[in-house]
């Protein structure tokens, strides 16, 4: 094919949590401008496979960037060059003929490694289930429009609200921090009148469990906003230490 | 021998149906509950709000996923929106209307009792998600927005941006989180179902494989919610998350439970489209966008100018002119047929020639860019990252693609399979959608069935029933074990020279050209030799590496393809059996002059449920009763 490219990968290989993992180089002759990131990873494994070796592991599943399954480190950057893209929506358009790429899984102590590229993030969901809801239970809802909310508070809040909890900020922070993480559904509830009666206990258990699960603290660096495929603020963050400190004082 | 199904319908007028069994029910004790155990399979917008609320009345639940996270089932993707019949634009809808519009949709190939209740609890949903703190779109004063959806001609969709499914999910999330937290549900993550387990007649457990270590588990309960999604990447390319798979139902299906109208499937008319070999699966652009963009091709055959040079009177906006009423917002079925048509005419556009414009020049001259972006900006952006052009300079390319399925496990009223104790809810059944679906209405069902209609008819059940104590150490447990443990063993031990995708993606190539948007008896029959002489080759043939005792999604792919393969020759031998045309379901031989679809009533007012044998398929099947609507020739002109 006319557009071919010739792409080396230096691709993560782990056996599993334990094991020791190393870099391991292959080439995919035929690859294509067209081609998805992740597309490029199943041309790779189909030859892996043919070769008689092991496929390489990475989750994926909507490859439409908004389930979050994705995640990886492509060239030291947390879902690749482009930015506001998962690497699933990424394309091979914005490399060229004869590049080499290194490919490795989010590396962090609350994301600990299972195979290759695939890392354990339900660190995320006990972070989300220590406090990250309304409580309303299903039946003991008022009508819908009996309260109403300003058009600007509720696009805010569905900024926020749009995380797609991959885990790209914490791979990306220098402390491992999931600041951003925990921030988003923080400052989405709090925008919300819904989220009001359990403002403080949700703001106290929610930082306690992501200080619990091993991640770093934050300290400015907004890494992670600059990776966010979701593009989610930063100022998410001084909301929810806004929100922290009011919950602790008062 | 054949049978007729009853779908166990409450007597009394329509709209008293489901008050009508709410009164008759019987009730668990509330100190009860927790007595009992439910194993809720999935955790999107059917599963994840089934387990939550069974969960908050008390009940003991245990939640199964594939992914890593409840958070990142198939739902999270949907785009458009969520329908109800709340009115709030006051332009005269109702719940009459919202109903009679997914029956007619549908083409009258569903039970009006269900449509209705869930035209019924529509709003329910939305006050339930406005309260779980769900972002909708808004207005300047602070009330709810809605759009308009295809088939219809009033605006009830509301969204959330273009991620109404996200959002949605994100609220049945956390409302299971926050059960889980509470230690009233048990989340298994990466956990897969491969067998149900069925003890003196009722679904009692289910066998799952732990995806990370391999390791089989048995659980054991009082009932079983099937909450798995669609089939719809039996095609291989589909809009359907990777992920997404028939493997759950369909062991139900060897276990005993009927498959209803399993040919019943929705090509989605707006999808990027395909650009080579090596493509993974589609991209839906969502259907809102017809609202505002305008579907023509050039009138010329052959025509090779770029879209911007082609002059206005030299384009053919072909929905608008063959269906003046509707227009560019006809049903999915019926604008992805006349895309299919103007391209066979040789009128496609783009390199591929299997394409036709999507155009937003007009309204963006009429609306400014400003308006355009604040509706579909992030549609327009992930239109650009895939395709590397602006839509909102050129018209974007779009053409159908498989994107949902209708049929799935037969259930009645109460959404009980025919093997008791066996619920489905959400795209795994087949019970609101007929032969086509409007678009926002299955976020609708998925939430209506798992909020609002298993809880009543769940407890029903439980409080009608009996269950003697299990260890999990029964024999039948022992057994699905084993042949789950073998069906493994056997994948893995084959060693051949092809792979899991090679075998898919020829699956994917006989469905889509034969039992795709339009069908004949002779492709029909085709597809069906083509079918078993891959599936015979697979088991000979296919190459599976790795272990079963760690992580292995090369594995999960295998067992998942092993039963597309069987149920593709159902979904043909369904499409052959069924003599008309009806909504998804085009049979050439059953068309007007002018090319619509041709329905005979007389002959296929029924649902089609095939039972599993060892010798091949059985037809039962349902007949479905219209007493409020008159059942009459779609028409969108
Ligand atoms: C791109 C796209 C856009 C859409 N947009 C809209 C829209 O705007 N409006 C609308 O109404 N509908 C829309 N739909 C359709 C709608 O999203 C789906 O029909 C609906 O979300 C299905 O929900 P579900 O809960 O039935 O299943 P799913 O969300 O598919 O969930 C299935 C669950 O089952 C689990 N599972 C599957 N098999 C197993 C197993 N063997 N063991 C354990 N767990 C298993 C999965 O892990 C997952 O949790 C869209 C669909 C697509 C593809
Ligand atoms: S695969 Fe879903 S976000 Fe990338």
């Amino acid at each position: 094919m006319a557009n071919s490219m010739n792409i080396t990968l230096k691709v993560w290989r782990q056996a599993g949590p334990k094991a020791k993992g190393g870099f391991e180089t292959y080439v995919v002759p035929e690859a294509n401008p067209h081609m998805s990131f992740l597309e490029l990873l199943d041309v790779l494994n189909e030859q892996l496979i043919k070769e008689g070796k092991e496929p390489v592991e990475f989750d994926h599943d909507c490859r439409e960037g908004i389930c979050g399954s994705c995640g990886v480190v492509i060239d030291g950057q947390a879902h690749g060059p482009q930015q506001r893209t998962a690497c699933c929506q990424l394309h091979m358009r914005h490399y060229k003929d004869g590049d080499s790429i290194v490919i490795e899984p989010w590396r962090a102590e609350g994301f600990p490694i299972i195979k290759d590229l695939v890392v354990d993030r339900t660190s995320f969901d006990r972070i989300i289930a220590a406090g990250g809801y309304i409580s309303a239970n299903t039946g003991a809802a008022q009508d819908a429009n009996s309260l109403p909310i300003a058009k600007a508070d509720a696009d805010l809040a569905m900024d926020f609200a749009a995380c797609i909890g991959c885990g790209a900020c914490v791979a990306a922070c220098p402390n491992a921090s999931a600041s951003l993480f925990t921030a988003a559904k923080i400052a989405q509830l709090s925008l919300l009148p819904q989220g009001d009666p359990e403002r403080k206990s949700r703001a106290i258990a929610m930082v306690d469990q992501m200080e619990q699960e091993g991640f770093g603290d934050c300290s400015n660096h907004t890494e992670c906003e600059a990776v966010c495929p979701k593009g989610i603020s930063v100022s998410a963050i001084t909301k929810m230490r806004r929100e922290y400190m009011k919950a602790v004082i008062g | 021998m054949s049978t007729v199904l009853d779908p166990k319908i409450p007597a009394g007028p329509l709209k008293d149906k489901w008050d009508t069994y709410k009164n008759g029910i019987k009730l668990v004790n509330p100190a009860n509950k927790r007595k009992h155990t439910v194993l809720v399979v999935g955790t999107g917008l059917a599963g994840g709000s089934a387990a939550a609320t069974l969960a908050e009345l008390g009940y003991h639940v245990k939640s199964f996923c594939i992914q890593d996270s409840p958070r990142r089932a198939h739902s999270i993707a949907a785009q458009g929106g969520i329908n109800a019949a709340k009115n709030y634009p006051n332009d005269g809808d109702t719940v009459w209307r919202l109903f009679y519009d997914t029956i007619k949709g549908g083409d009258y190939r569903s039970r009006e009792a269900n449509v209705h209740r869930l035209a019924q609890v529509s709003n329910n949903i939305i006050d339930q998600c406005v309260a779980q703190g769900v972002p909708f779109a808004r207005e300047y004063g602070g009330l709810l927005d809605n759009r308009s959806f295809g088939g219809a001609q009033v605006s009830r969709t509301f969204y959330a941006r273009g991620q109404t499914g996200q959002q949605l999910l994100l609220g049945a999330y956390q409302a299971m989180s926050r059960q889980i937290g509470k230690g009233n549900i048990e989340m298994f993550a990466r956990q897969e179902m491969l067998d149900l387990v069925v003890v003196d007649g009722k679904a009692r457990g289910i066998i799952t494989r732990n995806l990370v270590t391999g390791e089989y588990e048995r659980h054991f309960a009082d009932a079983v919610l099937l909450c798995t999604g669609g089939y719809g990447n039996v095609y291989y390319l589909s809009t359907n998350a990777k992920n997404s798979n028939v493997a759950a139902a369909w062991r139900c299906h060897k276990r005993g439970a009927y498959f209803a109208n399993p040919c019943f499937t929705q090509i989605h008319p707006t999808c990027i489209p395909v650009s080579g070999d090596y493509q993974s699966k589609l991209t839906l652009m969502s259907e809102s966008l017809r609202n505002d963009g305008r579907v023509w091709v050039p009138k010329q055959v052959g025509d090779t100018r770029k879209p911007l040079d082609i002059p206005e009177d030299e384009r053919d906006y072909y929905l608008e002119r063959r269906y003046p009423s509707f227009g560019n917002l006809v049903p999915r079925d019926v604008a992805s047929r006349n895309a299919k048509l103007a391209t066979d005419e040789g009128r496609g556009v783009g390199e591929t020639k299997l394409a036709v414009y999507l155009d937003f020049a007009d309204s963006i001259k009429r609306l400014g860019r400003d308006v355009i972006e604040a509706r579909y900006g992030n549609l327009f952006e992930m239109y650009e990252r895939i395709t590397g052009d602006d839509p909102y300079k050129m018209p974007m390319r779009i053409f159908p693609a498989v994107h949902y399925t209708m049929g799935g496990l037969w259930v009645d009223y109460e959404l009980q399979s025919n093997v008791p104790g066996l619920f489905v809810l959400g795209e795994a059944n087949f019970s609101d959608h007929g032969a086509n679906r409007l678009g926002a209405s299955a976020l609708m069902q998925g939430l209506a069935d798992g909020y609002f209609v298993i809880p009543y008819t769940l407890g029903n059940y439980i409080a009608s029933n009996s269950f003697d104590k299990l260890t999990g150490l029964e024999a039948e447990f022992a057994e699905a074990e084993q042949s789950a443990k073998s069906r493994i063993e056997k994948v893995l031990s084959i060693k051949g020279t092809k792979t899991v995708t090679e075998y898919h993606r020829e699956l994917g190539r006989i469905m889509w050209d034969e039992v795709g948007m339009s069908r004949t008896t002779d492709g029909l029959k085709k597809a069906i030799n083509d079918i078993t002489a891959l599936r015979e080759d697979f088991w000979q043939n296919v190459l599976v590496p790795g272990e079963p005792t760690t992580f292995n999604k090369n594995l999960e792919f295998a067992l998942r393809v092993a039963d597309f393969l069987e149920l593709g020759e159902l979904m043909a031998r369904d499409a052959l059996e069924r003599e008309e045309s009806c909504g998804g379901h085009f049979r050439e031989e059953h068309q007007t002059p002018e090319g619509e679809a041709r329905r005979d009533d007389d002959g296929f007012t029924h649902v089609s449920a095939w039972e599993f044998g060892e010798n091949g398929h059985q037809l039962h099947k349902e007949k479905l009763d219209f007493d409020n609507v008159q059942l009459t020739t779609r028409s969108y002109k």
